[in-house]
């Protein structure tokens, strides 16, 4: 039987929801019935313009509340959900001690990239929200190659370094150079013959697991994702890959 | 005024340390050049344009001295020696230099006095369009009121010049007073300024001398609109830091990000590059009355905020030292710092005050650049919004000169419009609710505000004395600041640094230095 979502409010079914946006217009009667409608083409019900402020020379701040019409089921989604789980510090260990050698990781901003905060937050032994990072595991021999690393020296550092897994982070995301610059890495990849050698993840704000598989990744991590998440991932695979289990056939 | 207790034994100390640091790499400074340096002079004697693939005349100019091996000698040494033999301008000069594959034989000639006494008239026409550019903008800016501090400061960053100078005049009308367009990301890192108007750039837009032309226009405009005076700053980093530093001097912005270490820490530009750079690129700042902001909220992005905030301050020291050696006033100093504790941290707020507070009376007379949180930031944009105006409330009480304001969705895009509007309607409603909170209040003494200022100020000492014995070079070496490590021949651009011939000549910085 379908299940269907409706936003919540306070009560069942009620569909409300609030928006935020601008309109190139000056306030008035005629703004507001602008910014109502506004509101109804996108599907919201006997909407409530609660605030409208002028905040440019030419623009209008709206707030607007009203009970959104749309439903949906839950049944036809299809989302290629992460298969790790996160997993506590030991186990995690334990897995690199059936490894019997060091978990080789490498990390990097890839491209123009200089944002190195969710790099750094899940490789640097500091780590990020009370979480440490990969540097801070024993079974892990963590490198953080830092910000605008161009695809081709971050290649040959994991050649070099023997890495087990390569890390990007794409954080700016204007005109979708994040995709670009991240599938540019796995056709070098390919083209270097070397793209097997390499569990390839990929991280950032806009980044999901289902878009990291499309652009030729082995997993995707989008915001709040904890360093626990993405070393239980990697050293599962890692460790899969030494026994020579098989591998999920999304892949 | 809710002051903390400050032991200026300790601040005297800080400061006869970073001296101590700054001398050291004076001495370095005093005995190098770099192409950027060059080419700013060829710039300033008003070598200008570019080839058909977008390489400026100044980059084809000094690139070709540099690869015969004669940077040393100064480009303004060749110039000169041009204009002796004939050349009708230093334009002409740099042409016949560049693509007309005038000699470069540095035997024999025209000596160095003479070259400099053939571009006397050239270096004071040079130094007067930064007086002129200063006079101008300090005329055009006593027409409006003084903006009551801290001063509200927003970014734009559409890529596009012409969007971004709609955008600017909206944040003024909003309330702003300081508007910076963003720089494309990657732009530090090109050793060439591009030329005339860009409309296409990542993560934000091209500093250019036209596009600088183009902001101050629009800033102009929506002052006279709106009857306050709007500020422009711009970007000062990177290998073409002192290029920079030059075209906004005559171009009248008002402000510059330029920090002595920044590049050097957070865009793995080489430390002998950045140190020369930065020297001659505040020599001009210093010159032009422009205003920096340097970049030490950086250091809490990469290290954590709590253990490692004495890093900011002693970095501060050192700025400071750095830029009074290039003849920066107090006034001139914008020194960095930022709200960047974990927020679900206990007590974070009192933390914030207590390092804010600290700053604030060590460097009582300068115009304290205070940046947002950034870290923590999610895409929660309503918790991001509250988290904003905890920050806001933190720098009108400890009275900061320079705030740049959070975007609520500061973890998802560059701002919106919209966005800057609210940070603005925000930023005015907590700076006059609290307006005199801090003159009305006082610590308890021995308090957590207390020891935490007293904390920081004596780990800074501690870090400034490793410092000096290590020297700057190894401690960056070793992750001093922002837990970033660094070698010393390491990084972009240090082939573009040259040791100075004994037969140097570079009339500009000459004039800049004033017979130090």
């Amino acid at each position: 039987m379908a299940k269907w979502l409706r936003a919540y409010g306070d009560r069942e079914g009620d569909g409300m929801v609030q928006m935020t946006f601008t309109l190139a217009i000056l306030p008035g009667d005629r703004a507001k019935e602008a910014a109502k409608r506004f509101a109804e083409a996108h599907g919201l019900k006997d909407p409530l313009v609660t605030t409208m402020e002028q905040c440019s020379q030419q623009h209008t701040y709206f707030v607007a509340y009203g009970h959104s019409a749309h439903q949906i089921d839950i049944d036809t989604i299809d989302v290629a959900e992460l298969a790790a789980k996160p997993l506590d510090r030991e186990q995690i260990e334990a897995m690199g001690k059936n490894l019997g050698r060091k978990i080789v990781v490498v990390g990097a901003c890839t491209g123009s990239d200089a944002h190195t905060v969710g790099i750094d937050a899940i490789l640097n032994y500091k780590g990020f929200a009370g979480e440490k990072g990969l540097e801070s595991y024993k079974c892990f021999d963590a490198h953080n190659l830092g910000a605008q690393v161009e695809n081709v020296e971050l290649a040959e550092r994991a050649k070099a370094l023997g890495a087990d897994a390569i890390l990007v982070s794409q954080v700016i995301t204007q005109r979708n150079c994040h995709k670009e610059n991240a599938a540019a890495l796995v056709d070098l990849l390919k083209k270097q013959g070397v793209r097997d050698k390499f569990l390839l993840l990929l991280g950032g704000p806009r980044i999901d697991n289902k878009l990291a598989l499309e652009l030729g990744y082995e997993g995707g991590f989008g915001p709040g994702t904890k360093p626990s998440t993405v070393a239980a991932f990697v050293a599962e695979e890692i460790l899969r890959r030494a026994r020579g289990t098989q591998v999920d056939p999304r892949r | 005024m809710a002051k903390v207790p400050l032991d200026h034994a300790t601040v005297d100390a800080c400061r006869a340390a970073a001296a101590a640091i700054a001398d050291d790499v004076q001495r370095f400074i005093d005995r190098h050049t770099t192409v950027g340096i060059e080419r700013t002079v060829a710039r300033s004697y008003g070598v200008t344009g570019a080839d058909p693939e977008g390489t400026p005349l100044a980059n084809a100019l000094v690139d070709r001295i540099h690869k015969a091996g004669h940077a040393g000698r100064g480009v303004a040494y060749f110039l000169g020696r041009a204009l002796l033999e004939g050349a009708s301008s230093a334009q002409e000069a740099a042409e016949q230099l560049a693509y007309g594959g005038a000699s470069l034989d540095v035997e024999g000639g025209p000596t160095t006095n003479e070259c400099r006494g053939a571009l006397e008239l050239e270096t004071q026409r040079a130094i007067g369009r930064i007086d002129e550019a200063r006079r101008a903008r300090e005329r055009f800016k006593s027409r409006f009121p003084e903006a009551e501090l801290p001063l509200k400061y927003v970014i734009v960053a559409t890529g596009n010049i012409y969007d971004d100078a709609v955008q600017a005049k909206a944040a003024r009308f909003a309330g702003a007073d300081i508007v910076a367009v963003i720089r494309a990301t990657a732009q530090s890192l090109l050793d060439y300024v591009p030329e005339g108007p860009t409309t296409e750039g990542y993560g934000g837009t091209y500093a250019t001398q036209e596009n600088f032309r183009i902001i101050r226009k629009a800033a102009d405009e929506a002052s006279e609109e709106t009857g306050k005076y709007l500020a422009q700053t711009n970007y000062s980093s990177g290998l073409c830091m002192s290029e920079i530093a030059w075209m906004a001097a005559v171009e009248r912005l008002d402000m510059l990000l330029n920090d002595a270490m920044y590049g050097i820490l957070f865009r793995d530009i080489n430390m002998e590059r950045t140190f020369v750079d930065q020297y001659f690129s505040r020599r001009i700042v210093a010159r032009s009355g422009i205003v920096i902001n340097t970049g030490e909220d950086n250091y809490l992005t990469t290290a954590d905020a709590v253990e490692k905030a004495h890093t900011v301050l002693a970095s501060q020291f050192i700025n400071e030292a750095f830029a009074r050696r290039a003849g920066l006033s107090d006034e001139q100093m914008g020194l960095g710092h930022a709200f960047e504790i974990d927020p679900w941290l206990e007590d974070s707020f009192l933390f914030e005050v207590a390092q804010a507070q600290l700053i604030r009376q060590i460097f009582d007379k300068h115009p304290i650049k205070w940046m947002p949180p950034t870290k923590f930031k999610t895409g929660d944009v309503f918790h991001s919004h509250v988290h904003d105006a905890m920050f806001n409330l933190a720098g009108v009480m400890t009275h900061q000169s320079i705030e740049l304001l959070g975007m609520f969705s500061e973890a998802i895009h560059t701002p919106l419009l919209m966005d800057r509007y609210l940070a603005l309607k925000s930023a005015k409603y907590v700076f006059g609710t609290a307006r005199h909170l801090g003159d009305e209040i006082q610590w308890k003494p021995g308090g957590i505000v207390e020891r935490r200022a007293k904390e920081v100020l004596h780990k800074a000492h501690e870090l400034l004395d490793q410092v000096k014995g290590d020297g700057i070079w190894d401690a960056i070496g070793g992750g001093a600041f922002g837990d970033v490590k660094r070698k010393r021949t390491g990084g972009k651009g240090h082939a573009g640094v040259a040791a100075r011939d004994p037969e140097y000549l570079n009339p500009i910085l000459d004039e800049l230095e004033g017979g130090r």
